[in-house]
């Protein structure tokens, strides 16, 4: 991989945050292991977030890669602090009830699903091979978590609440999907990246007919949006799943399996 | 028998730990041998990206064509084109059915569509009744999804079409 020092720079960023995102998230799902609502469930949030974590660690050894320090994507996932971290501020929220997560999950998942599609042109070969692989799984995915918004959504008085209220939560940190700034710029350019800006208008006709679907409200345009994750700006959610994750590795150094 | 078919006869002896009837040659899993002065080099390709099995696999790679009198092998992993349960041989489909396991149809546009929520039909490995119904798109591995037999009322797990 011939790379200038600016493109390897961005790509290393950019990397991280697509690795960060399926890490914490998957991170994130896993909590969810033993605690089921059902068992099924339990075993479907088993499945998606071995399969985030799967997905994550290509991006990250891809990265390692690109840095050429010989970093791992180990080293990556458990030796880098809260503010070196790229991932969405919706993936690292906590879970919530099962409706919360089945929320997160969708909204997350429609944006991974187009992202996964565009970046299968990526110039980029590995990148783009990462995607193609990836998007398998986002589609059975966002199959699973539409079903669940559709059916809590639509489904008692009590479900209803619960995930308009999830909706309502989460809505503030959508926007940031969406948002570009100069290093994926410069890699767009490249034909390596996707513009985060294109996507906006597929994932709201996507979101919004299975929120109607659901008879849930769609939050409105104004309010507070968070903005600033792929700088390393998090909610406080960040670290304590970080101390939790990074925990053993850096406590005992030369742990093995 | 030319080297190469030789190789993958060897690596015939390498099953999915989690599936121990299939082997990794029928699964598609291996996707190529290549034969150099200096190396041979084994091309894989995973099902599912979080596959725990993969790594098993690799070492076990190594460890048949050690035995079978290979020396210098390098195992490597491609994404591209991504593993696709098509790939499976009809001998696999026999196997996995006989084993309990209902084969994957051919992917089609209800797997490709996330939103296109149509229930597949699966004929029941048992009893052959196309009277079951999906319990969960996720079963006990990443690759199978969990069914359930209204005719003979038997519990079966269908290898899911991706």
């Amino acid at each position: 991989m011939k790379l200038d020092k600016q493109t390897q720079s961005d790509l290393f960023d950019y990397l991280l945050r697509l690795g960060d995102d399926r890490l914490i998230l998957g991170h994130r799902v896993s909590e969810w292991c033993g605690h089921g609502p059902i068992l099924e469930e339990d075993i479907a949030l088993s499945n998606i977030a071995l399969d985030l974590i799967g997905q994550s660690i290509n991006f990250l050894s891809l990265a390692g890669k690109v840095e050429g320090q010989g970093r791992t994507e180990d080293d990556l996932a458990y030796h880098r602090d809260a503010l070196d971290f790229k991932n969405l501020m919706l993936v690292e929220q906590p879970n919530g009830d099962f409706g919360f997560t089945m929320v997160r999950q969708f909204l997350f998942d429609a944006y991974s699903l187009l992202l996964m599609e565009a970046l299968q042109a990526s110039e980029l070969k590995e990148l783009a091979a990462i995607a193609g692989k990836a998007l398998k799984e986002v589609r059975y995915h966002l199959r699973h978590s539409s079903q669940w918004v559709l059916r809590l959504g639509d489904g008692t008085e009590e479900s209803h609440r619960r995930v308009q209220n999830a909706l309502d939560d989460l809505w503030m940190y959508t926007r940031e999907m969406f948002e570009s700034d100069e290093v994926e710029q410069r890699l767009v350019q490249k034909g390596i990246a996707v513009d985060s800006t294109s996507l906006k208008s597929g994932w709201e006709s996507m979101v919004f007919q299975i929120l109607k679907q659901a008879t849930l409200e769609i939050p409105g345009e104004q309010g507070y949006y968070s903005s600033g994750s792929r700088q390393g700006i998090h909610t406080e959610h960040l670290g304590y799943i970080l101390a939790d994750m990074q925990f053993l590795p850096r406590a005992y150094p030369d742990a093995k399996w | 028998m030319k080297k190469e078919e030789q190789i993958i006869q060897a690596l015939r002896q390498v099953k999915d730990p989690e599936v121990p009837v299939l082997d990794i040659v029928e699964m598609g899993i291996v996707r190529g041998v290549e034969i150099t002065e200096s190396q041979i080099i084994i091309t894989i390709t995973p099902t599912y990206t979080g596959c725990p099995a993969m790594r098993v696999i690799e070492e076990e790679i190594n460890q048949v064509l050690k035995t079978e009198g290979y020396e210098n092998v390098e195992v490597k992993t491609v994404l591209f084109p991504a593993w696709t349960t098509d790939w499976l041989t009809e001998e696999a489909r026999l196997k996995l059915k006989a084993y309990g396991i209902a084969p994957p149809e051919k992917v089609n546009e209800v797997d490709l569509n996330p939103f296109n929520w149509e229930e597949k039909k699966v004929a029941c490995p048992f009893c052959e009744s196309m009277n079951t119904s999906l319990t969960s798109q996720f079963g006990s591995t990443a690759c199978k999804a969990l069914y359930y037999c209204n005719n003979c009322q038997q519990p079966f797990e269908h290898f899911k079409c991706i």
